[in-house]
């Protein structure tokens, strides 16, 4: 008995911040939403302003980030650079959920030929490890920040293909589906108001955690030089450009590199309470994280 | 046991039929990939030589390289020779892509067990730490970490290593494969440091789903220690799920090597495709492309026969529901 006793005092002291917490991920990843689509605006200077006399200063309150070789202003180049990144990832996750979607949608539903032909083709599109894929597609197609989006939509819909289909085979055998045809539904009718509802959650919530390694990606093919180009403020391309003046000053690499990270991390922590909100497995294990 | 065997076999065959089907995708896919460019080997050719061609010469090439030839048959051939190891020769060196790619794949090979190796010395001790201390400080602590680690980019973790322990403190080289054992650390750390944030929440996961079972609490209402529940029974149950995930981490972790080979000069195989790109060396980044998968598709192969062997409730044949 009093082992019991005990569980109850400590569930009670578990309270749920969920919701607190959502306001606060959600306000900050709008914030950088906002940031991102008012970059022009926000930039103290030119972000494509060469001034050499003004080359590679370290942080002072001038220049708050410092400049890099050509004597431009980091924190604008940071700030403009947000745009580039956050922009092409929310397009990129856009772009793979309705994608991916729709192909595990038109799956799960008719099944049959269509069905196993489809989930071939993204066992083909799985059977390529992490980036190398995106990597050759990206080569092929001479950089710019959307090829880098297209590579990387290429490897990244069968996912969504995937969770959508299993999640349709799950509504499909409910009863309400059963009842919603002998009600004389049509096709479109069952998908856009039985099944399009029915799949949501699972796939957002996968959509918002995406966003973060989206952005991670997609710095990391401009990076190799595969996205952005030079004289493109984009975080990737910058650090890329930065890499030989590490040793002497590091600020032109940290500043775009903390500058992923924290978006980065914004759209995780978002990502994880819109999970705890949405998922419906998780309820009733909160607390427990993954 | 005899009946398990053949059910065994019966599921090894199976599956490898399905390889066909892939194998087939991916060397199609790659293929297509690379006549997709609006450029053909004979202009890359001329460009990179320098040397003007004049059309009938142009011709002439393509003719001898079959390129003029409808694509299905170009891609035909092409798959024959792939399958006799035959992939071309750089456009850059000149040399054979394929003995290219297997003498540097030691090196990607080498890094890759370093750096899973590490990574399970992280995330499995973490990990089962964290379960063992769910809701508590150390708990919050190593989630926390975890965060962080899957919230920063590779490139940008091997950027600030090297800014710290090469530059700053001086304890290890740069880059390069050639400087002993002290070379493969950083490149190792870098890896290391992203996939075992990832494994850490995965072990936890794992270790939490079996702890809360109920012969636990029965375990415990019997007074069985604490200690001997979780090294006796919960990690024993918990391994395979384990082991299973390091195992796949295996093949992603082979593909994923590519910007941090670069970024640290290591001469394997990522490096090589990367250099190839910028030189628009096609041959070479197709031959990359294409073992790569193949490697990776064997890995979870492996993977999965090994596990369906060892765990006796998954039932063979039933994966495709």
């Amino acid at each position: 008995m009093e082992e019991q006793k005990i569980t109850v005092r400590k569930q009670k002291k578990i309270r749920d911040y969920t919701k607190w917490k959502m306001i606060l991920f959600g306000a900050l990843a709008v914030g950088v939403i906002l940031v991102a689509a008012f970059a022009p605006y926000l930039t103290p200077y030119d972000p494509y302003a060469q001034d050499l006399t003004q080359a590679l200063k370290p942080p002072d309150r001038i220049h708050l980030l410092g400049t890099d070789r050509y004597g431009r202003d980091m924190l604008s180049r940071v700030i403009m650079g947000s745009q580039t990144t956050v922009f092409s990832a929310l397009l990129l996750v856009l772009v793979i959920t309705v994608i991916g979607s729709a192909v595990g949608i038109v799956c799960g539903y008719y099944g049959g030929k269509i069905d196993s032909f489809l989930m071939r083709l993204s066992d083909v599109f799985l059977a390529f490890p992490g980036m190398v894929f995106a990597i050759a597609v990206a080569s092929v197609m001479s950089g710019g920040v959307m090829n880098a989006v297209v590579a990387l939509a290429c490897i990244s819909w069968p996912k969504y293909a995937r969770l959508a289909r299993s999640q349709v085979l799950t509504v499909k055998s409910m009863p309400y589906m059963a009842a919603a045809r002998l009600s004389g539904s049509g096709t479109v009718k069952i998908v856009l108001k039985h099944i399009v509802p029915n799949i949501a959650g699972p796939v957002i919530v996968t959509a918002v955690l995406d966003i973060g390694t989206m952005i991670m990606e997609i710095a990391g093919l401009s990076f190799l030089g595969l996205g952005a180009t030079p004289p493109a403020a984009e975080w990737g391309s910058m650090m890329s450009n930065g890499r030989s003046m590490l040793q002497t000053s590091p600020w032109v690499i940290l500043a775009p590199g903390f500058a992923i990270f924290l978006t980065v991390m914004v759209f995780n922590l978002a990502g994880d309470t819109v999970r705890d909100i949405l998922d419906p497995r998780r309820q009733g294990r909160k607390g427990g994280g993954d | 046991m005899d009946r398990k065997e053949k059910r065994m076999k019966k599921y090894i065959g199976k599956r490898l039929l399905q390889l066909i089907p892939i194998l087939l995708g991916i060397t199609l896919l790659s293929f297509l990939l690379m006549n997709a460019g609006t450029a053909d080997m004979v202009d890359v050719m001329e460009s990179r030589t320098g040397a003007a061609f004049t059309e009938e010469q142009k011709q002439q090439m393509r003719e001898e390289l079959g390129l003029d030839r409808p694509l299905p048959e170009q891609y035909a051939r092409w798959l024959v020779d792939v399958f006799r190891g035959d992939m071309g020769e750089s456009l850059v060196s000149g040399q054979p892509v394929f003995q290219a790619f297997v003498s540097k794949l030691p090196a990607t090979i080498y890094l890759t067990l370093t750096s899973v190796l590490a990574t399970i010395l992280l995330a499995v001790p973490l990990g089962i730490l964290a379960a063992v201390k769910q809701n508590r400080l150390l708990d919050y602590l190593i989630r926390f970490l975890s965060f962080i680690g899957n919230s920063l980019p590779n490139f940008f973790v091997s950027l600030l290593l090297i800014y710290f322990f090469s530059l700053k403190l001086g304890l290890l080289p740069v880059m390069g494969s050639s400087g002993g054992w002290k070379s493969v650390i950083l490149p190792t750390l870098t890896l290391a440091i992203s996939m075992a944030s990832k494994y850490t929440r995965q072990v936890r996961a794992a270790v939490l789903e079996e702890m809360n079972k109920d012969y636990v609490s029965g375990a415990r209402a019997r007074g069985v220690k604490e200690r001997k529940i979780l090294f006796g029974s919960v990690l024993k149950a918990s391994m395979l799920t384990i082991i299973t995930l390091l195992a796949l981490s295996v093949g992603s972790l082979l593909g994923g090597t590519a910007i941090v080979e670069s970024i640290f000069m290591w001469d394997g195989v990522g490096k090589m495709a990367v250099d190839a790109i910028t030189m628009r060396d096609y041959p070479v980044i197709q031959a990359y492309v294409i073992w790569m998968a193949v490697i990776y598709v064997a890995v979870n192969l492996v993977t999965d026969l090994v596990y369906h062997y060892l765990d006796p409730r998954v039932r063979l044949g039933s994966e495709d529901a």
